[in-house]
């Protein structure tokens, strides 16, 4: 009889102790939920007053009371498109030398730095990009690109340094350890024996990584690509240390500009009235779609790879 | 059969290697350089009233970061406090209970996005969440934004750490009669002792320099904090500030403070890294 209570008391226990873990468990699900509804909730009048013109106007005056996301939209769309276009090949190149070139000692120091680079904070990139970076752009990258390619619109216009070609870069620098990180682990999916094959049959390690490697895993790089986006879309600090901080648009990649995180980061605790801290944060309930998106769209993409590739990624 | 000269190929696959070669080599050089520089300015700040002075108002000589370092290390702590322990627990369902319920993919998944939702979104939601309805910055709201920055990174690596621990082991332990939660603790937890210490040391190391959630939620102060009901001083707001001033004291500051930020957060990864890779070699 003893036993018996023991053992009802112990199923109790553990019904107990499983509720637990679930509920903490389910707080997470409840924060992404929370996200989105405080965030529309603090946005009302934003959205009410300026409806979908929102999007497409670039007026930012706060004393006027008219606020549009455009020209924030455009700096995120640009310094995030000068950030993957450098990102992408080089985490594909180092992911290629980790994989299949370096010998076993150079990887590991190179694996480890590369990882170190994604561990130093955002804001120290931020403080080495404006008065390291943005001088060394100012004074040979920029004039430099504005002799050999100054026909171009993009490479007009005085080199200052700090713009979204500076912007542009110094987010590459920072995208670049998390998309080659999943390259990295997309090649080892690559079974041996094929890549094995094709090296018997006498092609160059090129060609296997061409023809097999890449191949084989292509979209698994293509969702490597994704999850850098979606850090790239929502970097703060470095890119507000770099950008210039301006509400104008202009063609040129040498000229200031902004970034939603960048205007939050600048704006919010400055922000007086009811109507501006609401137009700011709509801008990051945009932002907060934005990046929610990616990364839905990168996982679920990752996640059916591994299924049909029968490996954990 | 198609014949395509040997050189040519060769040729091909030596450029690519040099090409590939120099790519590492840039992203070495661009942790050299940033590394280099937050040295170099940032060992020119320190000293003992870098330390031990709290920041000062302009025109005043000296000053130092202590507030902020007290300050920052009060924030972590607490976020640690908060943040933890649940992770830790959803962890736990997620490797104990959850490894084939609906709810259990659903949280890994949403965990998995969350750890992508830009930092000062986190920030955000807390200033909605707390510092409109009390109508001031604080503490609290600042290390409740750290701690939901933390809760993700540590509720997946501790799944992934328990579900390292062999089903025989759990199994053993349930068959002599002991409960779930005993199970759970004293038997798993201890087998996977060094994995989730490494998942806390790198969810610190990533929560220590985050700037972003701090901007609307603890500011920033220039005394001594004795209460988190209000603005707390801190590090990385601090950086951010001091920075964008026109004053080479503040920037010089701003450069010692980078230096201990990153400091930390590089002793942190390192020495989980050593940690783990020790324990693995026993």
């Amino acid at each position: 009889m003893a036993i018996r209570t023991k053992a009802g008391e112990q199923r109790k226990g553990d019904r107990a102790f499983r509720w637990i873990t679930a509920s903490c468990a389910a707080v997470v699900l409840l924060l992404i939920a929370g996200f989105f509804v405080r965030l529309v909730l603090s946005c009302r009048l934003s959205l009410a007053r300026f409806g979908w013109r929102f999007l497409v106007t670039s007026d930012w005056d706060a004393v006027a009371g008219q606020f549009g996301a455009l020209s924030s939209i455009f700096g995120t769309l640009v310094s995030t498109a000068i950030a993957m276009l450098i990102a992408v090949p080089l985490s594909l190149v180092i992911a290629l030398f980790l994989t299949e070139l370096a010998p076993p000692m150079l990887r590991r120091v190179t694996g480890t730095a590369i990882e170190l680079l994604a561990a130093v904070p955002s804001i120290i990139f931020g403080m080495w990009g404006l008065f390291v970076f943005a001088p060394f752009m100012a004074k040979y990258v920029e004039p430099a690109l504005g002799r050999s390619l100054g026909f171009l619109p993009l490479f007009r216009g005085p080199p200052m340094g700090i713009g979204m070609l500076t912007a542009g870069i110094i987010l590459a620098f920072m995208i670049l350890p998390f998309i080659s990180s999943v390259m990295r682990d997309v090649f080892q999916m690559v079974p041996a024996v094929v890549k094995e094959s094709a090296y018997g049959m006498g092609a160059t390690t090129w060609e296997v990584t061409r023809k097999i490697t890449v191949r084989y895993g292509v979209r698994g790089l293509v969702g490597a690509c994704f999850l850098g986006l979606g850090r790239a879309v929502g970097e703060t600090m470095a890119v507000t240390f770099v950008i210039g901080n301006n509400h104008d648009m202009s063609a040129s990649l040498f000229a200031a500009g902004n970034s939603i995180a960048s205007t939050l980061a600048n704006e919010f605790t400055e922000a007086g009235g009811d109507l501006y801290p609401s137009a700011l944060v709509e801008l990051g309930l945009i932002l907060f779609l934005v990046s929610f998106v990616l990364q839905v769209l990168a996982h679920l993409w990752l996640k059916s790879l591994t299924r049909s590739m029968g490996a954990g990624l | 059969m198609i014949h395509r000269p040997a050189l040519g190929r060769k040729l091909a696959d030596r450029l690519v290697k040099v090409v590939s070669a120099c790519g590492a080599l840039l992203g070495i050089l661009a942790l050299a350089w940033i590394l280099l520089v937050v040295i170099q300015k940032g060992a020119a700040a320190i000293n003992w009233e870098f330390f031990l002075h709290r920041t000062l108002p302009t025109g005043e000589p000296g000053g130092g970061v202590g507030n902020a370092i007290l300050g920052s290390a009060l924030l972590v702590g607490l976020a640690v406090a908060f943040g933890v322990p649940i992770g830790l627990m959803v962890g736990v369902y997620l490797a104990e209970f959850g490894r084939e319920t609906r709810l259990g993919a659903a949280v890994r998944f949403s965990a998995n996005v969350m750890m992508g939702i830009p930092s000062i979104i986190v920030g955000l939601f807390v200033y909605t969440l707390i510092v409109v309805p009390t109508h001031t910055f604080s503490g609290w709201a600042g290390a409740l934004a750290l701690a939901i920055l933390m809760l993700p990174v540590v509720a997946r690596t501790t799944e992934d750490m328990l579900q390292l621990v062999p089903n025989a082991l759990r199994e053993s332990a349930l068959a002599l009669g002991s409960p779930r939660w005993k199970v759970t603790f004293h038997i798993v937890f201890r087998a996977a002792k060094v994995g989730l210490l490494t998942g806390v040391l790198l969810a610190i190391a990533r929560i220590s320099g985050e700037t972003a959630p701090l901007l609307f939620t603890a500011l920033n102060s220039p005394y001594w904090s004795t209460t988190l009901n209000g603005p707390v001083a801190n590090l990385p707001v601090t950086i951010f500030n001091y920075a964008m001033s026109p004053y080479d004291d503040w920037v010089r500051l701003a450069w010692g403070a980078s230096l201990l930020i990153t400091v930390g957060v590089l002793a942190l990864n390192i020495s989980s890294r050593f940690i783990l890779r020790r324990s693995s070699h026993e």
